[in-house]
């Protein structure tokens, strides 16, 4: 596409606007790598799609932007949720790295891909005079103008992407169909029934936590072997040592706060 | 009128007879190819082969002589060329003999000698079951040592040196179950090498000065080339001599060599092979014509080996033995004599010729003796043969009184010749190698004295078993024929200068020398006076007292030293073999810790590298992830770093 | 101000995503980076469109919309199976490759 021979200021709306959501969706971006709670994770993200939703608004991309918001946030990172509620909710990562070196190497890697990235396609394009896409938007704007495109220059790459969706939408329920024998489909309270009589009523601990026993007293240990904090149940005034659990019996026994243990035996199940 | 003053072109052989000349080399090769190949089945008649063919070739030899004989003295040299050996760039060798005086000389000598060594050894040979074998190796050896005098340059000499060599190494061998003549064989074969190394070089060094190793083609040009290499030339073709001849430094092959049997310490290493140093400085005299350095060098070791032979003769109680060292020292006499320059080289040949007839005799005498005495060799078991070996006692005999140089027998025309050239050299040198040649004299009669009063006089000092006999005809006969040669060869070939004229158009002219240093006369009664002292000495050292069984231990020291063959063995051992040792040694270290640890060590690091390496493979995806990441980053870095530096 | 400094913006939270990705252990986190990556690009594409004066931009980054949505679709179905049999969502579980 040519150029048109004026280049379009950039208003000072823009700027401002700029200024004010580029540092929030980094700040989210960083949320989303750093917060340990993985629901944290994503909300941090919903908040950097969001201003990115805005970047497109202002970028002359009204549609996109639309899309952006409705979908992506919309969908996509509700979909994230869900998932994260059916089997990742309790799932905080721990800190200890297990990889050595990984945190160093990936920060070091990160600044100085960030550097060359953003330094060269900087200086490669700062000079370039902004055409905008005034005319673009000209005759029905963007909307109607980017449908153009989409139903004429890019049919072929929208079927083939509609298949796709149709693919990808049968083979989520492939994946996920659970076999079951007629009439043995259990209602609510027969599976939650035969949830908490299993041994383990929880999901298992999140990566990096290693549990040495199922009781909900008995502390988690990290990777080199310490005590994970976050595993301490907040239900045991103090839990035991993994010492003291060898020398109350093995697994089997489950041992609650030290205050109710006279009641245990009379109060289990 | 030696080869070196004629035009370079020989004359060509003309009759059939000459023409035939190679049949000289290739009836033997063969005879012997034919033995060999045979195997068992040629076992009945393989030796009666082995003999009739040196025999027809001494006939062949005899005919070609007297055809040589009736031309003129200008044209006896003659060139036979067979056909073109080598050519590689420059360097072009035919396959050639030359038919001259010097050659058809030892043609004669190496097939007569070698005929009747090989009629003895049909008797001495008959108990042995490989006697066929025998033969073969006997007549691959007059192949190989008449290819070495006929040859008519110095490749096909060299050809012919090898050969004998081969041929030595074989025999001294043959009694392989010993592991005494198998070491002894090496120990000829290594020292030879060493002198073979010194020919070859020389060869080499001749190539590169005159691009030429004809004899022809070397003699024509040595007066071009300096002073500096016909020394080198003279001193490296002395090396090979000494190698060949056994001459200190290389004598101490010779004495062990005595391991082979008995015909073949008389042919090889008594009348033919170890001539064959003395016949490479006659062939190339002109060389040494041209360097006065490398005739005293040939002086000097032709001396000190006369001495050498001499003294360690003294003391060996193994007749053999005594046999080979006095064959080095005689060869030290061949030595010293064509070591005396121009002139002098026909009288080396002379004494050459009257010691092939000699010392064969002795050494086929003392294999009869052995023969009867059951394969002895201690003298101090000997004493008292002359009654029961009469024939062996008489030509032993003859040949220890030519060779102590009794008057008119061979030795005495021959060796004064020798001493009265040494004297007549003139100047300090002149006294030196004269006297050291009369004192040579003098103790070599007192031990070939010694030798032969304790073998065949004295009281009988035999072991229990041994019945001496007198050994069969087929044995008698050639030490009969030989001990007329040890008689009459000296006078005959110095008659009238005989031998001398015959030699001009190959040894050059003899010299005539005006005023001797020493009256001829004089000289020949200090000779043979010095001559009854040693023999007198034995007499009443060996004759008149009793010669006890076992060896005297408190001897003088020179004795000790004599009996340690003054030291040669324990001197190559030290300064050769020990080094050789120990390089070896180092070298296989280097080769297991260097080599082996070079080649290990690549292997070991790249065993070692790639086992570092696979800890690449964690497994973990975010470990791949974060190799990924970092490739990429190399390339933002690689795709920027073109576009903007 | 110039459209390149939302340039430079898109290459950060790339760099972000792909640290995310090297950092976290939980699968969905690290899908969630992937995202991240993927909207950066769309940033991306779209300011390259205003600079440009072309509707290509928009429209490939739309299509790249509609496959990080199929792709999200199918993914997490796939952590959901995984969860179900092994019970944890660490992608340190899966090293059997390793030497």
């Amino acid at each position: 596409m040519t150029t048109t021979l004026a280049a379009v200021e950039i208003s000072n709306g823009e700027a401002v606007l700029f200024w004010i959501l580029g540092p929030i969706a980094l700040a989210g971006a960083f949320g989303t790598v750093l917060a340990r709670n993985a629901i944290h994770a994503a909300l941090f993200l919903v908040m950097t799609m969001g201003s990115l939703g805005v970047f497109y608004f202002i970028q002359e991309a009204p549609f996109l932007g639309v899309v952006q918001i409705i979908v992506y946030t919309g969908a996509i990172m509700i979909l994230f949720l869900f998932v994260l509620m059916l089997v990742g909710r309790d799932s905080s990562d721990s800190i200890v790295e297990t990889l050595r070196g990984q945190r160093w190497a990936a920060t070091l890697f990160g600044i100085g891909f960030a550097l060359l990235l953003a330094g060269g396609l900087y200086r490669a394009v700062r000079n370039t005079p902004v055409a905008g896409l005034a005319t673009q938007n000209a005759n029905g704007g963007n909307v109607n103008n980017v449908a153009e495109l989409l139903f004429t220059k890019y049919l072929f790459a929208f079927e083939l992407t509609s298949a796709l969706l149709i693919t990808a939408a049968v083979g989520a329920m492939v994946l996920t169909h659970v076999e079951r024998e007629p009439g043995e489909k259990r209602g609510q309270r027969a599976l939650s029934r035969e949830r908490v009589r299993s041994g383990r009523p929880q999901p298992l601990p999140g990566p990096g936590v290693f549990a040495t026993h199922d009781s909900v007293a008995t502390p988690a240990l990290l990777p080199d072997g310490s005590v994970a904090p976050e595993s301490v149940s907040r239900l045991v005034d103090e839990p035991l040592s993994p010492d003291e659990l060898e020398r109350h019996g093995g697994p089997g026994l489950q041992p609650v706060a030290r205050g109710q243990r006279r009641g245990i035996e009379g109060g289990r199940r | 009128m030696s080869l070196a003053s004629e035009a370079p072109q020989l004359v060509d052989a003309s009759s059939g007879l000459q023409s035939a000349a190679w049949l000289l080399v290739v009836l033997p090769v063969l005879s012997s190819a034919v033995l060999l190949l045979g195997g068992r089945r040629t076992d009945r008649w393989g030796h009666v082969l082995g003999t009739l063919v040196p025999i027809v070739l001494f006939l062949y030899t005899v005919l070609l002589f007297v055809q040589l004989q009736g031309l003129d003295p200008g044209e006896r040299s003659r060139n036979l060329s067979l056909w073109s050996w080598i050519f590689a760039g420059n360097l072009r060798i035919d396959m050639g003999l030359l038919l001259d005086p010097l050659s058809v000389t030892f043609a004669l000598l190496i097939t007569g000698v070698g005929s009747l060594i090989l009629v003895y050894s049909n008797g001495y040979m008959a108990g042995d079951p490989d006697r066929r074998r025998f033969f073969a190796y006997m007549n691959l050896f007059i192949a190989a040592m008449l290819l070495l005098v006929l040859g008519n340059n110095f490749v096909v000499l060299y050809f012919g040196w090898e050969g004998v060599g081969l041929a030595s190494y074989l025999l001294i061998a043959w009694y392989s179950d010993r592991p005494a003549a198998a070491t002894a064989a090496k120990k000829a074969f290594i020292m030879n090498r060493v002198g073979d190394a010194g020919l070859l070089i020389g060869i080499f060094l001749m190539f590169k000065t005159f691009g030429t190793v004809s004899f022809v083609g070397v003699f024509g040009s040595i007066g071009n080339a300096s002073v500096g290499i016909a020394t080198a030339l003279a001193l490296l073709l002395l090396l090979g001599a000494c190698g060949k001849s056994g001459q200190v430094p290389l004598q101490a092959w010779l004495p062990d060599a005595m391991e082979g049997p008995t015909p073949v310490s008389a042919l090889i290493h008594a009348a033919t092979m170890v001539t064959a140093g003395v016949y490479l400085i006659v062939r190339a005299h002109p060389i040494y014509d041209a360097t006065q350095a490398g005739r005293t060098v040939v002086t000097i070791v032709g001396a000190v080996t006369l001495l050498f032979g001499c003294i360690v003769g003294c003391a060996y109680d193994d007749i053999k033995k005594v046999l080979a060292y006095s064959t080095i020292s005689q060869i030290g006499y061949m030595f010293l004599a064509v070591g005396l320059g121009p002139g002098v080289y026909a009288i080396g040949i002379l004494h050459l010729v009257g010691h092939g007839f000699f010392k064969a005799g002795l050494f086929l005498g003392a294999g009869s003796v052995m023969h009867g005495m059951r394969d002895q060799v201690d003298m101090r078991r000997f004493g008292g043969l002359w009654r029961v070996m009469p024939i062996t006692w008489a030509t032993f005999g003859l040949g220890y009184l030519a060779i102590i140089g009794f008057p008119f027998l061979s030795g005495f025309f021959t060796k004064d010749k020798i001493i009265e050239a040494a004297f007549d050299k003139g100047g300090t040198s002149g006294w030196i190698l004269g006297l050291c040649a009369l004192l040579g004299a003098g103790i070599t009669a007192f031990y070939m004295t010694r030798l032969f009063i304790m073998t065949f006089h004295g009281k009988r000092r035999w072991t229990e078993d041994v019945h001496p006999h007198e050994s069969p005809p087929v044995m008698t006969i050639p030490m009969i024929i030989l001990s007329f040669g040890s008689v009459f060869a000296g006078g005959l070939l110095v008659f009238h200068g005989a031998l001398q004229d015959w030699l001009i158009p190959a040894a050059g002219e003899p010299e005539e020398v005006g005023l001797h240093t020493v009256n001829p006369t004089v000289l020949t009664f200090l000779t043979l006076l010095v001559i009854v002292g040693g023999a007198a000495g034995a007499w009443f050292a060996f004759g008149m007292r009793a010669v006890p069984v076992v060896r005297p231990v408190n001897v003088s020291p020179v004795t000790v030293a004599a009996r340690r063959d003054l030291y040669g063995n324990a001197f190559n051992e030290t300064v050769f073999m020990r080094p050789g040792m120990w390089l070896d040694r180092f070298l296989v270290w280097l080769d297991n810790r260097g080599v082996d640890g070079a080649v290990n060590g690549v292997a070991a690091a790249f065993g070692g590298g790639s086992g570092r390496l696979r800890r690449l493979q964690t497994g973990f995806v975010r470990s791949y992830a974060l190799s990924m990441l970092g490739g990429s980053l190399l390339v933002v870095a690689s795709l920027l770093a073109v576009r903007f530096v | 101000m110039n459209p390149s400094y939302y340039l430079v913006l898109s290459a950060a939270l790339f760099t972000i995503g792909a640290v995310g990705v090297l950092v976290r252990r939980n699968a969905i986190v690290v899908f969630m980076c992937v995202e991240l990556m993927l909207n950066a690009v769309n940033l991306s594409l779209v300011t390259f469109a205003r600079i440009n004066g072309s509707l290509d931009g928009q429209v490939i980054a739309f299509f790249v919309m509609v496959v990080a949505a199929a792709e999200v679709v199918v993914g997490l179905a796939i952590i959901m199976s995984i969860f179900r049999t092994r019970r944890s969502a660490s992608v340190d579980d899966s090293n059997l490759l390793k030497y």
